[in-house]
């Protein structure tokens, strides 16, 4: 059992969760995730470390609510616990030592690349971010990025905050500016970081991107995440999460993740049935 | 020992209707009662010269605890039965008996064997209905500590010899229950996981800790374990648990799955029960799983409970290169599986979704034995035919994962990137460090990795107990 220590909520059915769980906490670095699971009949969830606590022993999880088990986790509340917490899973994220990094993250995609902004800050980096969602409300962790970085430029597709347009609008008009970058992290829904993987390929810029396939058991022994990587096959959860984003099969990753889409709408339709 | 055989055949153990359980979880062979038992315990001439014994990899004392059950002495029976072997009720189930005690038997040569693993079984649950305890005691505390790395039969045997010789002992696992393949892989139809559970609590209670969740080479890498957690020695038992998938067309379609993730999704996850249980898998109508091992028969059977109305086994060599236990297959087939023999996958094709659709076949032929000493199987030109699936499971093996060896650069590796570890020992060429089971051989069995792990507690205690004559230099290979 792992102490729930608090639960806030960011914006709709997105929630900041801290949980205790010094194994992890000890040895966590950007870049990598953990893998909870609710309660008895749960499915094992891959969350990515948002953020860490040593003296507490905890860590940070943002997650958002998008089917059964995200929303089951964000309804425990503080002084609640969670069965399992296992980790820390996956590769940690490479920082090269003092470069300037473009940070891009699609809502969700903030949580992935807000500690890894924070990597490059504790290397001595540069950090431009671009936070981008549909609307205002799913612009998640712009208050915590500004405080890390170096510029935080912020669009939404409705215009309600920041500049209106998409984050390869402001990604193009920051590269336009001149300004060097050495390298890009994009993450966020499957379309946005090929975008942004489309737009950095003909510059020769190094794009990084983390990977979200459906995963079990998170340790590279069921082959579920596998992904195809410049015509190789990678299981994301040990050999990612992050690839260089100009090799992925972004077509082949969405696809297999709509696998479960009807059992997935089921399973929520139970839960709400039964709740 | 002139005895004289009166019944040549084993006494038949009852099993679940085959309709009835072909789409059921419940176990299938429901076990001897006391008359079947000692009926089939008197069947045992006592040989002076004991070859099953020789046959079992853990050297249990066969023809004494067949004895005791011919006489009625079941707790006799138990005592000299857990003595030689920490998990009796699992090796009755799993063990290959035909090729290992069973095929040893003198009984064997003129008639059926004794049934030595049906006879295990039922002593084990016959002592769990009773509530008896395991034989042996436990060492005054040694001050030592040591870490087991993975909780499959190699692991759990090692930690529960450890803890009896006095050590304080951890088991770190990945997952978040124990038991490696015993939870995650060989379904519940098979071997029920209440028996797993009660074999894990029985570690508990010799004073094992077991820490889930934890992944070495992630949550702590090997020299974590010796510098920070100051542990006296690590034994490694994490299994051969990298799944492979063959180079053909279609294999990353929504449908497709390893052994390892379809039986895992199942088992561990109870998707079974999906939408009770929160783990989804496709359910499909008609299912080919690929490869002939133990692995693949799981796989197959496990398609049918889910209510595929095809099953089809898809198997490149003839029934007899069947490496899956006799027993099992005799099952399948009762539950309606569909056997295609000499034939092989070489294209899986999708539908506009992505979604599984077609199994593309060729049909082989045996040629010449292989290194293996196996027909290996030859395709015959333009006899690729379709079979209409929608989920295709590979159960064709699988490597050695290399989360550990990424982690701990002085641990050699083979080519396969199995951990190089002495066979009589388990030492690696890292000092304090010891491997045993599937990590190590590749794919085996549940009774060759706990003989590993028995081996390997043996060679940690030695090495525990005289540290001055523990060599600096590398120990063993
Ligand atoms: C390495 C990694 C890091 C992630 N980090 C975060 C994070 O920080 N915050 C966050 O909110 N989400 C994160 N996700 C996504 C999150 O795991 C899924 O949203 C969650 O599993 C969905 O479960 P559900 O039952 O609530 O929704 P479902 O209704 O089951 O599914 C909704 C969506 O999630 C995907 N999904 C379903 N099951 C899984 C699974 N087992 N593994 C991965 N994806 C799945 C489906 O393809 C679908 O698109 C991460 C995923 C991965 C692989
Ligand atoms: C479906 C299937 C059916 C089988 N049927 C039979 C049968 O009928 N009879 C038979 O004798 N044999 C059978 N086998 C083979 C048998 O199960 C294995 O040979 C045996 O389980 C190997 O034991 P092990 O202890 O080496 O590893 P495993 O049982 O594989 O256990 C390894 C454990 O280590 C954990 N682990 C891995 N990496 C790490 C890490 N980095 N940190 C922490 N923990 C880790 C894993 O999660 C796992 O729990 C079957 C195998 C399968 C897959
Ligand atoms: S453990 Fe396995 S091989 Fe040994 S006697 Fe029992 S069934 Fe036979
Ligand atoms: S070989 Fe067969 S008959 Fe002889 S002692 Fe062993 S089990 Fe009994
Ligand atoms: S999640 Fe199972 S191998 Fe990656």
């Amino acid at each position: 059992m792992y102490p729930v220590l608090e639960n806030e909520l960011l914006s709709q059915d997105v929630h900041r969760l801290w949980i205790e769980a010094p194994h992890v906490a000890r040895k966590r670095k950007p870049g990598q995730f953990v893998i909870i699971r609710v309660g008895e009949e749960g499915e094992r969830i891959p969350l990515t470390i948002a953020d860490v606590d040593t003296a507490r022993g905890a860590i940070a999880l943002i997650v958002q609510g998008v089917g059964k088990s995200t929303r089951e986790l964000n309804l425990v509340p503080a002084g609640g616990t969670v069965l399992d917490v296992a980790g820390p899973l996956g590769r940690p994220t490479h920082i090269e030592p003092g470069a300037h990094v473009c940070c891009v993250g699609g809502g969700i995609g903030a949580a992935v690349v807000y500690p890894i902004a924070c990597g490059v800050k504790a290397s001595g980096g540069r950090v431009t971010a671009i936070l981008g969602g549909r609307t205002k409300d799913l612009v998640l962790l712009e208050r915590e990025m500004r405080a890390v970085a170096d510029a935080c430029h912020v669009t939404t597709d409705d215009g309600s905050a920041g500049a209106k347009g998409l984050v390869t609008d402001a990604l193009s008009a920051i590269i336009a500016e001149g300004v060097r970058i050495d390298e890009v992290v994009a993450v966020g829904p499957v379309p946005m970081m090929r975008a942004v993987c489309e737009l950095t390929r003909p510059l020769g810029l190094k794009t990084t991107v983390s990977l979200n396939p459906v995963m079990v058991d998170g340790t590279g022994m069921c082959g579920g995440c596998r992904v195809l990587i410049g015509g190789q096959q990678k299981f994301v959860c040990v050999d990612g999460p992050e690839f260089d984003g100009h090799l992925v099969d972004f077509g082949e990753l969405s696809a297999r993740l709509r696998a479960y889409r009807s059992q997935e709408a089921e399973s929520l339709t139970h839960y709400c049935a039964s709740h | 020992m002139a005895k004289k055989i009166t019944q040549k055949t084993k006494t038949e153990m009852p099993c679940r209707d085959a309709g009835e359980r072909s789409r059921s979880f419940d176990e299938v062979a429901l076990g001897y009662t006391i008359d079947m038992a000692v009926a089939e315990a008197n069947r045992c001439i006592e040989c002076k010269n004991e070859p099953c014994i020789a046959g079992c990899p853990v050297g249990i004392d066969i023809p004494t605890f067949i004895c005791q059950v011919a006489a009625g002495d079941f707790q006799a029976a138990w005592q000299t039965l857990s003595a030689d072997n920490l998990l009796p009720a699992i090796c009755g189930r799993v063990c290959p008996q035909e090729e290992q005690c069973e095929c040893k038997c003198t009984l064997g040569r003129k008639f059926d064997p004794v049934a030595i693993g049906r006879l295990e079984r039922f002593v084990a649950d016959h002592a769990a209905s009773q509530g008896w305890q395991v034989g042996g005691t436990i060492a005054p505390p040694s001050g030592r500590a040591v870490a087991v790395v993975g909780s499959g039969p190699a692991g759990l045997t090692a930690a529960a010899d450890l803890a009896r010789l006095g050590h304080k002992v951890t088991i770190f696992e990945a997952l978040h229950k124990p038991g490696g393949v015993l939870v995650y892989g060989i379904p519940e139809f098979r071997l029920p996981k209440t028996i797993v559970s009660r074999e894990v609590q029985a570690l508990e209670q010799l004073g094992v800790e077991i820490k889930t969740n934890h992944v070495i080479g992630r949550t702590f890498t090997v020299d974590d374990l010796f510098d920070e957690l100051r542990y006296d020695a690590v034994f490694i038992g994490t299994g051969a648990g990298l799944p492979h998938f063959p180079k053909i067309p279609g294999v990353n379609l929504i449908g497709v799955y390893s052994a390892n993730e379809y039986l895992t999704r199942s088992n561990l996850m109870k998707a079974y029960r999906f939408p009770e249980s929160d783990t989804p898998m496709i359910r499909a109508r008609n299912v080919a799983v690929i490869g002939g091992g133990n692995t693949a028969m799981d796989s197959v059977r496990t398609a049918k409970r889910l209510g595929a109305d095809h099953a089809y086994l898809v198997y490149r060599r003839s029934r007899d290169e069947m490496p899956a236990r006799h027993e099992e297959i005799e099952h399948a087939e009762e539950e309606g599986i569909e056997l295609l023999l000499l034939a092989a996958p070489i294209e899986i094709v999708g539908d506009a979704e992505s979604r599984v659709r077609v199994l593309r076949c060729e049909r082989m032929a045996l040629g010449d034995p292989d290194a293996s000493g196996r027909r290996s199987p030859v395709p015959i030109p333009g006899s690729a035919f379709d079979l209409e699936v929608e989920v295709v499971v590979f159960a064709v093996g699988q490597g050695a994962n290399p989360l550990i060896s990424g982690t701990t650069p002085d641990l050699p590796v083979n080519k396969w990137g199995n951990i190089v570890a002495d066979d009589a020992t388990g030492a690696t060429q890292k000092r304090g460090v010891f491997a045993g089971g599937d990590i190590v051989t590749g794919g085996a069995t549940v009774i060759s990795a706990m003989g590993a792990g028995r081996r390997a507690a043996q060679a940690i205690h030695a090495f525990l107990t005289a540290p001055a004559a523990a060599p600096d230099t590398p120990i063993g290979v």
